[in-house]
């Protein structure tokens, strides 16, 4: 007889003779038994999971937010000098104040 | 009126630990079934039986509910059945002399008959559960999830957290491993 076949016929008693699923008498009262000395709410895990759940979130919004600034299109006008944008930035509200016709 | 298992768990993880237990009564016989797959001992049995459930409690908040609580169960079940084979690895050899009357006398009949006999099936599950033994604990998993248990190759792959490929290359090593084993024992008799 060839192996294969002896393999084949001890798989075959193996699934014929499926194991018992007898549960002991009172098992799970000895289970309930064991559970609070396991029921210690580990407080620094969940502190680490909120705050690495925290962090992740803060590096998204950045990236997005990075993203954005890059691909968005410039509305404003290009101004080269840095110091007539300080000025003009400074100088908004007074710019409001005077009506039009009276700027010069 | 009764509680769905959604709601028993979702009042173990608020502290009402005593809601496991109807957990542990309606599952233990499946994993009991599950464990006596891979230990022999009784008290092996039960151990493993306590550590899938000891965890069980412990990692009940990662589950999710997206699958049945009965699915998480016996993916836990299986990966702990799984260190405890390795756990307990045996090297020893085994050869046809070891083998009791009955298991001898069973081998036998199987390899001077081609009829499939359905004979002695307690000596058949003693020589099943030797041959197992035999075998490294990848492959003894294997054989069980996917010859004994006929589990699709999807299923054992997200039983023991291996991959798609990694379960077949598996199961072809388990298969001749198995038949190694098969040989060294019948040598000293037939050959």
């Amino acid at each position: 007889m060839k192996l294969d076949q002896l393999q084949q016929k001890l798989i075959a008693a193996a699934r014929a003779n499926p194991p018992s699923d007898r549960v002991p008498f009172a098992f799970e009262k000895r289970i309930m038994a064991r559970l609070p000395a396991r029921l210690v709410p580990d407080e620094w895990g969940l502190w680490a999971s909120a705050l690495w759940r925290g962090a992740a979130s803060c590096v998204a919004i950045t990236l997005l937010f990075s993203a954005w600034t890059f691909m968005a299109p410039n509305i404003a006008a290009p101004t080269s000098d840095l110091s007539q944008d300080f000025e003009n930035t400074l100088l908004a509200a007074v710019d409001q104040d005077q009506p039009a016709d009276s700027a010069w | 009126m009764e509680r769905t298992e959604a709601q028993m768990i979702a009042a173990v993880l608020k502290g009402d630990a005593a809601s496991f237990e109807p957990l542990v009564a309606k599952y233990s016989p499946r994993v009991f079934a599950t464990a006596r797959r891979y230990a022999r001992r009784e008290s092996e049995v039960e151990d493993i039986a306590q550590e899938v459930w000891l965890k069980a409690f412990e990692k009940l908040g990662s589950f999710r509910g997206e699958a049945p609580f009965e699915h998480w169960l016996m993916r836990l079940a299986v990966r702990i059945c799984y260190d405890f084979l390795r756990g307990h690895q045996r090297n020893r050899e085994m050869t046809f002399s070891e083998l009791s009357d009955s298991e001898s006398d069973w081998l036998e009949r199987q390899v001077t008959q081609s009829e499939p006999n359905s004979e002695n099936a307690d000596a058949a599950r003693q020589l099943v559960a030797r041959v197992l033994e035999q075998l490294s604990p990848a492959a003894r998993l294997v054989i069980t999830l996917l010859e004994i248990e006929e589990r699709p190759v999807k299923e054992i792959a997200k039983l023991t957290g291996w991959s798609v490929p990694l379960v077949k290359v598996r199961a072809f090593r388990a298969r001749a491993e198995m038949r190694k084993v098969l040989s060294r024992i019948t040598k000293e008799k037939y050959v």
